[in-house]
């Protein structure tokens, strides 16, 4: 579907204003389980979708904010390219505005990078009620403030995206994945390695004591390398999106699940591997714990945030009274009206 | 006239040799990169570690003086230049490598370090930082986040912004700010992100964590020579368009082609219209096929020749004209005046056009040498300043050229940054609401507006300067380095 809304939504916005009101901005609700209370009248962006320009050899794809994700993979496929980023679609729902303001990313954010190494620039309303454009289409801009990557992870807190331009990439001639039964230990020395060679890594996981590597690249060099790193096995060839959306058998549990950040060079949370599947060569963990892991050290900027299911008294959010982020927070939204209780 | 009670603080807590003001000793920080930009600081700071900066920063705060952060000196659009009753804050003194973690292939370091300093600290591990502006040997750490930093390699491994994971920032009202580390994400709004690129608008960088990655095992360079310039362009969709991202994809014209060869004899066909430099890297077995499939585009494509680098000194030699092309069309004219465009790829072609049509215009020679993979040129506008009307003639031209970017979807600056050169053509780039969202934004950090005032962000009342990199009797400012 190819429908702007743009005057429509920048209307909304305000009429808030105006009258007072918060916001509490929408889209295909493909992430409402982490439960994060924002009270406001729904603003939503599904009707606002399709894509604006994309020129394969651009190397760059633009969509209104409603776009989902796997109307972007389609149009994508068609050309064998694929998003530079990947996050995750969670069940072919997320819209692009959603996978911004969220800024998660699959299994491969440590090569290819996150949505914010992949943005390019965003169309925008402030809080003021004014249309904005931020980057562009091109690969190198560094004209102005990076006002694009400040609004990857915001959670719709400084503006309500429209429109956005991501980086896409040609897609690999060839992927395999090489799987080894390995230890926590084994894994994470394995882990290391892949950050130190150059090999055409695109991707890891590990799970259930196993660690799957992805290699990407040209035919030739990906053989050559999943010689070299051991045995290839052949392996669902929906595995790696499975993990990414978590629609994996690991992330099917009913129990409170964190997802922990790590140091590049840590592996997961080392005395409790059973209980998580672990991305980005150690650096991103998914785990199920009862406890409140935000208080867990995890050493060298860790941290620990909650996903799903855990409870309600655990979705507290960070300090930031007195902050620069607070002011950010007013420079861009000084009433107040973005998504009021989300926690960031 | 500053209150001299600030000198005297600076005096009671920092050791004499860190504090300059004798007007001589001054002079070489009159300006960065671009020495038509001069100005006398009142004076000249630098610290040795980051309690020295906290200290020069809240004495300048308490007394409401200026400060305008300076690396290594090497910027290309005036941002570091002095303010006259303001201080300079030099980092040049903070150079220590504080950490190097071979388990998360990370380094962490002081800001006055400089770019190629860190490559050389890990290479003997098979690692390098990957970024790498032409003035790498000279260029610091701490300037390169300010100006998000691109080079020859970007458009594989990208810019600073994607290879800096952590940062640690002083701001103008005495807050550290911890920003990243070595993980790959923080709570909290991306300020990371923001400070990336910022230009010395929203505190000091005081440290930077950078990521290292493997040195590639295998390295190749082409060289594609075009009698047309449009289908040398057109080979560069055409490369990307099949699925190769080269490490590096570099163009020139004729002017710049034969000015170069004339300079360095690195080999190349002076009766070409255009020449493809096309950057391979990788492990062998990836190498070969995209050797292969490159000559094979470039040939189809029109190209009249195509040569392949495999030694290390055959790479260097290709590099070698395309590095000296700055100073070498330097030598066609007294002086020049270096644009810095970014246009979609497809675009390419159009612009030259443009190009083309606006020298003719206004009767001023234009070489032209461009990332051509990144679609950020670098137009060099040749002219005689002793000439009457000639210098302002080739700013309205450079600026004529930058709108035209503007114009087909581009931007007015791909790499060397606003600072004061370009802050006119802000006007072009941006409207009034987001010229304001940006000076909130500045205002959220340094409501005071000491840090480096006056730059990156024209005042909406203002916008009538044109600018460059003004290059008089073939003098490039540090001419010691490269610049490409």
């Amino acid at each position: 579907m190819n429908v702007d809304e743009s005057e429509k939504l920048t209307a909304s916005v305000q009429y808030a204003i105006e009258h007072d009101r918060a916001i509490s901005i929408e889209g295909n609700r493909s992430k409402a389980f982490l439960g994060w209370p924002v009270e406001g009248e729904t603003l939503s962006t599904l009707g606002h979708t399709g894509i604006i320009d994309y020129r394969p050899d651009e190397l760059v794809i633009t969509a209104r904010a409603g776009t989902s994700l796997s109307e972007l993979d389609a149009v994508l496929r068609d050309e064998n390219q694929v998003l530079a980023c990947d996050p995750p679609r969670f069940g072919g729902k997320g819209t692009l505005g959603g996978a911004i303001a969220a800024g998660f990313s699959g299994p491969g954010r440590p090569w290819h990078g996150s949505v914010r190494d992949g943005l390019l620039g965003v169309e925008l309303v402030n809080g003021l009620g004014e249309r904005m454009q931020f980057g562009g289409q091109v690969m190198k801009n560094v004209a102005g403030y990076d006002v694009s990557r400040l609004m990857v992870g915001a959670r719709g807190t400084l503006g309500l995206i429209l429109s956005a331009s991501l980086k896409v990439l040609p897609r690999p001639q060839c992927t395999r994945t090489v799987v080894a039964g390995v230890d926590g230990a084994e894994a994470c020395h394995r882990s290391r390695q892949l950050l130190r060679k150059p090999y055409p890594v695109s991707g890891t996981c590990y799970v259930d004591n196993r660690l799957y590597v992805r290699l990407e690249g040209n035919e030739e060099a990906v053989v050559v390398a999943s010689q070299t790193l051991g045995e290839s096995l052949t392996v669902e060839g929906s595995f790696w999106d499975q993990v990414r959306d978590h629609e994996h058998s690991f992330f099917r549990k009913d129990r409170p699940l964190w997802r922990v950040s790590l140091a590049r060079g840590a592996f997961g949370i080392p005395d409790n591997y059973p209980a998580q599947l672990v991305e980005w060569a150690g650096s991103q963990t998914w785990t199920y714990l009862d406890d409140d892991v935000s208080t867990m050290e995890l050493g060298e900027g860790g941290y620990a945030t909650p996903f799903r299911n855990v409870a309600a008294d655990l979705l507290k959010g960070r300090d930031v009274e007195d902050s620069y982020e607070r002011r950010l927070k007013f420079a861009f939204d000084p009433r107040g009206i973005f998504n009021p209780g989300m926690v960031v | 006239m500053p209150n001299p009670r600030v000198l005297e603080l600076f005096r009671a807590h920092l050791p004499p040799p860190s504090i300059i003001t004798d007007p001589a000793a001054v002079r070489p920080f009159e300006t960065d990169g671009i020495t038509a930009l001069r100005e006398r600081p009142w004076v000249v700071v630098l610290p040795e570690n980051v309690e020295q900066v906290r200290t020069i920063l809240e004495i300048s705060y308490d007394h409401d003086v200026p400060v305008v952060t300076r690396g290594a000196g090497t910027g290309l659009s005036g941002g570091a230049r002095p303010i006259r009753d303001g201080v300079l804050l030099t980092m040049s003194k903070m150079r220590n490598i504080i950490d190097v973690d071979l388990d998360a292939c990370t380094a962490t370091v002081e800001p006055g370090v400089t770019n190629l300093a860190i490559s050389d600290a890990v290479r003997s591990q098979g690692l390098y930082y990957a970024p790498d502006p032409s003035s790498q040997i000279a260029c610091s750490i701490g300037g390169n986040v300010a100006e998000n930093s691109g080079g020859v390699h970007c458009l594989k491994y990208g810019l600073t912004v994607h290879n800096v994971l952590g940062i640690r920032v002083q701001t103008i009202e005495g807050e550290e700010l911890v920003l990243g580390g070595k993980t790959y994400d923080s709570p909290g709004y991306d300020l990371l992100a923001l400070m990336m690129g910022s230009e010395g608008m929203l505190g000091v960088v005081t440290e930077v964590t950078v990521k290292l990655l493997p040195e590639p095992p295998d390295k190749r360079v082409l060289l594609g020579v075009y009698d047309d310039l449009s289908k040398a362009g057109e080979s560069v969709s055409d490369i990307i368009g099949a699925g190769v991202i080269p490490a590096g994809l570099e163009m020139m014209d004729a002017l710049a082609i034969r000015a170069a060869e004339e300079y360095v004899h690195a080999g190349y066909p002076t009766d070409a219209a255009a020449i493809l430099l096309c950057e391979l890297d990788g492990s062998t077995s990836q190498v070969d096929p995209d050797v292969a499939r490159v000559t094979d585009i470039m040939k189809a494509g029109g190209a009249i020749n195509v040569r392949t680098a495999t030694t290390e000194e055959e790479c260097e030699l290709f590099w070698k004209g395309r590095k000296a092309a700055f100073p070498a069309v330097g030598r066609l004219a007294p002086d020049y005046y270096c644009m810095d465009g970014s246009v979609p790829r497809h675009a390419i072609g159009r612009v030259l056009s443009e190009i083309t049509r606006l020298s003719k215009v206004y009767q001023l020679p234009v070489a032209n040498v461009f990332h051509a993979g990144d679609g950020n040129l670098h137009p060099l506008v040749l002219y005689d300043a002793n000439n009457d009307g000639e210098l302002r003639r080739a700013e309205t031209l450079g600026g004529k050229i930058l709108e035209y970017c503007v114009a087909v979807g581009g931007t007015i600056t791909g790499e060397h940054g606003v600072g004061v050169e370009k802050l006119d053509q802000m006007c072009v780039q941006f409207g009034k609401a987001e010229l304001n969202q940006f000076h909130r934004l500045k205002a959220a950090f340094d409501p005071g507006a000491l840090m480096n005032p006056g730059k990156a962000i024209p005042e909406l009342a203002r916008c009538s300067e044109l600018g460059g990199m003004h290059v008089h009797d073939g003098k490039v400012p540090h001419p010691e380095l490269e610049r490409f």
